[in-house]
């Protein structure tokens, strides 16, 4: 493929499934250059077919083993998958090592399977940027499950619930009382959950903590669905169709409840957001060495607080804050 | 388009000799390249494709079980059957000159031996796909 092939000529070979297109179109999307903008934007309405599902859990949980046996079950019952599978960059150099694709083995190679490696290039929150475009590449694409594997999140990585229909949570038996079940954050996002290494001992402790806590919550925040939790053993394959069909029930309780517009929608909102924010971004970076630079000079004499800064250099982009 | 070079790092065949690779790998992450590790015993069909996958600027491949004159014209011949010539095939291993230089003479693109400095494998990388210009 010439390299300089032209964003707007992939968008029908993209809607035509064409592997190559598609991982070109995945590239520009990471580098997201003003020269892919347009294609993006024709890829963009040709989504909504897909049922995005996000995998997270902490590192070592066992999310692209299990995602890799989820692919299996879900290729068997004649779908198509698409795998989004985030690592961290490193904080000094920017380099990673995209390791992903190590437990995925020969799926990765299956005809009816894309799976791409990203990595967070400083992004928080579990994602990549440019995570959410290519969700959109592969469903223009034809993927009926595009799954994205978040990095292995610590308790508060939580973007991935903002971005998906379903989001399941894998945990790693052993590691930690059921306090740390009932603390905020990443437990309380998930829709299914998944306890992995099932054939450890300590993973039946796991499952009921788990389910105890859920317990304790359904009144107060007035959930209209109980949450699964299902326990998974990849190597052996068990609990994987369990894990499938309540992965797809999800899907059919937010169409049933009515919920799955609303959940759409709110993935929009926060699309437009994250998009302005990084709009902004772009914009400050293009004044670094000028009116950025004053600023910090000013700020280096004390003479000016930061808020104040913040609001010149709005003002300067032609951004005036009254508020 | 990205000042990010992507890198995939595979072995193919029987060969489980992986600390190469993982110093390889290690030296480009520091180097700020993005590394994708496809871990052992990979076929050469299942690098190609998740090459293409991963839409990689260069894909290096570590052979040390003698099979190299075999299993790169192989990967040469998977990478234009799927139109992604522009991907830089680049080997690393233990091998004599003529074959090396008979293996760079068929499309590898660059073949580094066992005494080359992890720097030279990076200022390597960054040329090869500087030669290549922007995709």
């Amino acid at each position: 493929m010439d390299p300089r092939v032209p964003s707007l000529e992939l968008v029908e070979p993209v809607c035509a499934g064409e592997r190559r297109a598609i991982a070109r179109m995945l590239s520009r999307a990471e580098a997201a250059g003003p020269e892919a903008r347009e294609a993006l934007d024709l890829l963009y309405r040709r989504t909504g077919r897909a049922h995005v599902v996000g995998i997270t859990g902490v590192p070592g949980s066992g999310k692209s083993t299990l995602v890799s046996k989820l692919v299996a079950a879900l290729l068997e019952s004649g779908r198509k998958a698409g795998i989004i599978a985030v690592d961290p960059s490193s904080p000094y150099s920017g380099g990673s090592i995209l390791g992903d694709r190590i437990r995925m083995g020969e799926i990765s190679s299956h005809p009816s399977v894309f799976v791409r490696s990203m990595a967070t290039h400083g992004a928080l929150g579990g994602l990549a940027r440019g995570t959410l475009e290519a969700v959109d590449i592969l469903d223009a694409a034809g993927y009926d499950m595009v799954i994205i594997e978040t990095v292995g999140v610590g308790q508060d990585e939580v973007d991935v619930v903002r971005a998906t229909h379903t989001t399941v949570v894998v945990s790693a038996p052993g590691l930690g009382d059921d306090i740390q079940a009932i603390k905020a954050g990443i437990l309380e996002i998930a829709d299914v959950h998944a306890v992995s290494k099932g054939d450890k001992p300590e993973s039946d402790r796991t499952v009921s903590e788990l389910k105890s806590m859920l317990g304790l919550g359904l009144p107060a925040t007035g959930l209209r669905r109980a949450v699964p939790v299902i326990k998974t053993c990849s190597p052996r394959g068990e609990g994987v169709a369990e894990l499938l069909a309540a992965i797809d029930a999800h899907r059919q309780y937010l169409v049933t409840s009515g919920e799955y517009e609303g959940r759409r929608q709110s993935i929009r909102e926060r699309r437009m957001l994250k998009a302005a924010e990084q709009v902004l971004h772009d914009e400050f970076e293009r004044h670094r060495q000028g009116r950025m630079a004053d600023l910090l000079a000013e700020l280096s004499g004390a003479s000016i607080s930061p808020h104040t800064a913040a609001r010149r250099l709005l003002a300067h982009i032609g951004m005036e804050v009254t508020r | 388009m990205s000042d990010i070079i992507r890198v995939m790092i595979a072995k193919v065949g029987l060969d489980g000799h992986d600390r190469g690779v993982k110093i390889v790998a290690r030296t480009l992450r520091d180097a700020g390249m993005d590394v994708i590790y496809t871990g052992l015993h990979r076929t050469p069909e299942e690098v190609v494709d998740a090459a293409v996958q991963e839409d990689v600027d260069v894909l290096g491949i570590s052979i040390l079980s003698g099979a190299h004159m075999t299993l790169f014209p192989k990967m040469l011949k998977l990478l234009e059957a799927r139109d992604a010539e522009d991907i830089l095939l680049i080997g690393g291993g233990v091998m004599p000159d003529e074959e090396a230089a008979a293996l760079k003479a068929m499309g590898v693109k660059e073949i580094l031996l066992q005494d080359t400095p992890p720097e030279t494998i990076v200022t390597t990388i960054r040329r090869l796909v500087a030669e290549r210009g922007p995709k």
